[in-house]
């Protein structure tokens, strides 16, 4: 709105503006109409609107790692997987804090399957380590603690010592494993002061101790300087060595490499899957052509889907006009045939066709019997591409010939009987004049086939075989037994986004406003 | 071309139509249509109309008979073969092509070139004034605008006959009696034949050369406007046409054009002898009301009248009066400075000369 227009905002009697005034009076009605919808609007967000952001989100959720090894991620993050060297040894140390803990509450494996996705192997070493690790030398240092003095054994004397004000800022690592430490007891609501230290508390401490430089001590903790002091006489424990007399394989490059690149709470790499990529040391690379199926699979669906949708509108065009040009009464008539199938449950009527296309099915029986084919040579119509485009195009038609049908009853029929009176033989009446008018029942078909027939899952997994199988069933796998969901999900969203740019473009240059369902 | 096909440019010669094989919906048509004739079709729903100009058009076949166009019999010849234009009741104008498009659509298919097409549509739409519209959408067009375009289309292609569906039923009266008069002009322009149907008789009267009045499936009568205002053959025609006071009688003596009836009040009238039958036979009189005399004016046929309700039109007042025991009579009365006042209740004496009664079949 330009200024001159500003100044001539129409008032309503008592001198509002208009417009406020109108808002105002039909905010009841508008009220009014969002009680009605409020039932469905709430089950909907609940039932539809929810699931589908919690399922974007986990296509990219990764805080499994950081939350599983905090202490591993935080140390990693100095490291560079391309120097090619090992990380640290405080990395080693870190980790054997985190798989502990992570061991203790059994949740190490889950992150080792988590981590499985990205480099096979990293699964049977996770469950391997979690069960060694109570287990490591660092008994050893426990040991050397009580014989320099024996209320080490004593947890009393852990609890006093961690209510020492200085406690945290003088023996950082100690106290982060303490409070972990005291996390896990009231987990197995056990007492602190009753329940053994483990050997990861001495380790803390030797850790921290023998960080510590003579005389650097604050006053408080003057006591320690003892301690200090022998500690670093202790006969160390090579926790890099522990790790590699575990599994060799925490000597891997790869190993680190993974845990390196899928240490961020937020990850690309479910979508990178998706899309036959991985993240490697140099970047992001193509899979491994013998391990690419995704793309191929979603270039399959798409395609199955185009061919499925021509052949529904073939199929549906003729039986929509047929339908729009009869009286009535009979219209319903074959109406309702059109809709039979409905009465049918979707599993029984693939089920059928599996009967009819199996190599000793009805259909190949008959042309053996009609001596088409050779009985040695029976068709393959099932377990393949064209088992599958047969029994959806069948499933799907219905979809495409009601949208079809309720367009073409809307178009009169003086359009046509015009177009003859203007010298137009049959066939340009048709296409000049009744075809354009049914483009939009085409195009809802079209659309409504299309899209689901993209997402289309029991169909092709009972007639399709491994060559007639759809992106969806690959999702269903992610789900159901690979248990990947967050691949599934990075899966799922690019089905929505593929379905959204196609919608987006069938609006830019069809029109949405010319889509017509009834 | 001779006279004799110009006087016979169309023909229809003993066409009967059924669509279920039961009912006849036009019986023995035979209508014969002249070169540059404006003939309308008028008739109640039902009456056969719509379906003669189908058949016409070559969207309906005939079931028994022949239609002649030129001379040719056109049974056998599809609709895009006949070169007939036809303007349909919606406009049926493609809601998918501009206006243009449109108008260029006939044009296209007879594969005229591109040139002469713009040429001849920029006429098509000068000739309908409307000019600026050409790159519009139907739907973004009036009705009446609509109705305009859909005549220009169905004569661009310059047919020699244009059929028109009820084209003004969906036009408002003040439009409508509008477009009449722009058709009617359009035509007189061109000289182009015209087959009008419609079941408004105003418009047919309006715009015809001639009206043929369909009742049944037959052709009731077949005269000029005037002719059939004036001189209606039978009682439909008399009935459907204007306005008609009804009196039943029985014919007492014929005297050539004349006769004389026994009303069912007893009392008697003269009256034109149409189409009543031999004496004795059953009759209806037909007055038609502004022809009926009131007070010093009356002096054929004078009888008794009693005024049941007056109404206020403007130009004249129209009276309703109970007259041979018939409540539902009317009279007008012309509002001018030597009319006789009336008032309800009022007794007076009305009469009608015997050239104004015709006595017609009982219907």
């Amino acid at each position: 709105m330009n200024e001159s227009d500003a100044n001539a905002i129409p008032l309503a009697a008592d001198g509002r503006p208009l417009e406020q005034s109108l808002q105002r009076a039909l905010r009841r009605q508008k009220l009014r109409a969002l009680m009605l919808i409020a039932p469905l609007l709430a089950f909907v967000m609940l039932t539809f609107i929810a699931p589908i952001a919690d399922m974007l989100y986990r296509s990219v959720d990764n805080r499994i790692v950081s939350e599983t090894l905090p202490r591993t991620v935080a140390a990693l993050s100095s490291w560079d997987e391309a120097q090619a060297e090992l990380p640290d040894r405080d990395v080693f140390d870190a980790l054997y804090f985190d798989l502990f803990f992570a061991a203790e509450y059994k949740i190490h494996t889950r992150l080792g399957s988590r981590l499985n996705y990205q480099q096979t192997g990293v699964s049977s070493l996770f469950r391997k380590t979690g069960r060694r690790v109570d287990r490591f030398d660092t008994d050893e240092i426990t040991e050397q603690f009580i014989a320099l003095n024996p209320q080490w054994e004593n947890p009393e004397f852990w609890v006093s010592l961690s209510r020492d004000k200085q406690f945290a800022q003088q023996l950082p690592t100690t106290a982060s494993v303490w409070q972990d430490w005291l996390k896990l007891l009231a987990h197995d609501e056990k007492s602190v002061a009753e329940e053994q230290p483990e050997d990861l508390l001495y380790y803390a401490l030797y850790l921290d101790l023998s960080q510590i430089e003579a005389g650097q001590q604050s006053p408080g903790f003057d006591w320690w300087a003892g301690t200090t002091a022998a500690v670093k006489n202790f006969t160390p424990v090579d926790m890099v060595a522990q790790f590699e007399k575990t599994d060799e394989d925490w000597l891997s490059m790869d190993v680190w490499g993974v845990l390196k690149r899928f240490s961020p709470t937020v990850t690309e790499g479910y979508f990178l899957n998706a899309l036959d990529m991985q993240k490697t040391a140099e970047g992001i690379q193509s899979q491994p052509e013998s391990l690419q199926i995704y793309k191929i699979l979603f270039v399959r669906t798409m395609v199955m889907s185009l061919v499925i949708m021509g052949s529904c509108i073939l199929l549906a065009y003729p039986v929509a006009y047929l339908l729009s040009n009869l009286p009535m009464r009979k219209a319903n008539l074959i109406l309702i045939l059109v809709l039979l199938p409905f009465w049918t449950s979707l599993l029984v009527r693939t089920s059928a066709w599996k009967v009819l296309l199996q190599q000793q099915g009805v259909i190949n029986d008959l042309l053996v019997w009609i001596g088409l084919v050779d009985d040695a040579n029976r068709l393959v119509m099932m377990n393949n591409q064209f088992g599958t485009i047969i029994a959806m195009t069948h499933i799907l038609l219905p979809f495409m010939i009601l949208p079809m049908y309720s367009v073409m009853r809307t178009i009169p029929p003086s359009y046509v009987r015009a177009a003859k009176s203007l010298g137009a033989t049959n066939w340009t009446a048709f296409w000049r004049v009744y075809f354009p008018q049914s483009v939009p029942g085409i195009g809802a078909g079209s659309i409504l086939v299309f899209i689901m027939s993209i997402g289309y899952y029991i169909t092709p997994a009972i007639v399709g075989g491994t060559q007639g199988i759809f992106i969806s069933n690959r999702i269903a796998y992610h789900i159901s037994s690979s248990l990947n969901w967050g691949l599934a999900s990075a899966l799922g969203a690019i089905l929505l986004i593929l379905v959204l740019v196609l919608y987006w473009l069938y609006d830019k240059y069809v029109g949405i406003d010319n889509l017509k369902l009834g | 071309m001779t006279n004799v096909n110009d006087d016979r440019f169309v023909v229809f010669d003993r066409v009967q139509k059924s669509y279920d094989g039961r009912n006849l919906v036009v019986k023995d048509l035979n209508l014969e249509i002249a070169k540059g004739e404006f003939l309308t079709m008028l008739g109640p729903s039902g009456s056969g109309k719509t379906t003669c100009l189908m058949m016409l058009a070559g969207f309906e076949t005939a079931t028994h008979g022949d239609i002649l166009l030129d001379g040719q019999p056109i049974n056998n010849i599809p609709p895009y073969k006949r070169g007939i234009g036809m303007v349909f009741q919606n406009y049926a104008l493609f809601p998918h092509m501009t206006v243009a498009e449109n108008l260029a659509f006939p044009l296209e298919v007879r594969r005229m070139g591109k040139s002469d097409r713009e040429s001849k549509v920029a006429r098509a739409l000068d000739m309908v004034q409307m000019d600026e519209f050409a790159n519009r959408r139907p739907a973004q067009l009036s009705g009446g605008q609509q109705q305009r375009i859909a005549l220009a289309r169905a004569l661009v292609f310059e047919p020699e006959l244009v059929l028109m569906d009820e084209p003004l039923g969906a036009l408002d009266k003040q439009l409508r009696e509008h477009m009449q008069y722009e058709i009617k002009h359009l035509h007189d322009r061109l000289g182009v034949t015209v087959v009008y149907v419609t079941h408004d008789q105003s418009e047919a009267l309006t715009m015809s050369d001639r009206v043929a009045v369909f009742d049944d499936g037959r052709i009731q009568q077949l005269a000029s406007p005037e002719e059939l205002y004036e001189r209606p053959e039978n009682s439909f025609v008399a009935q459907f046409i204007g306005e008609n006071n009804r009196l039943m009688g029985t014919v007492d003596r014929l005297d050539g054009g004349s006769s004389l009836v026994t009303l069912d009040s007893g009392e008697q009238s003269s009256a034109l002898a149409v189409n009543c039958g031999e004496a004795g036979a059953r009759t209806l009189l037909s007055i038609r009301p502004e022809r009926v005399r009131i007070g010093d004016q009356a002096s054929e046929n004078v009888t008794k009248a009693k005024v049941l309700e007056l109404i206020y039109l403007g130009d004249h007042i129209r009276c309703r009066m109970q007259v041979h025991g018939d409540d539902q009579f009317i009279a007008k009365i012309p509002n001018s400075p030597e009319s006789q006042r009336v008032h309800i209740g009022q007794e007076l004496n009305i009469g009608w000369a015997a050239k104004d009664c015709r006595a017609l079949d009982v219907g």
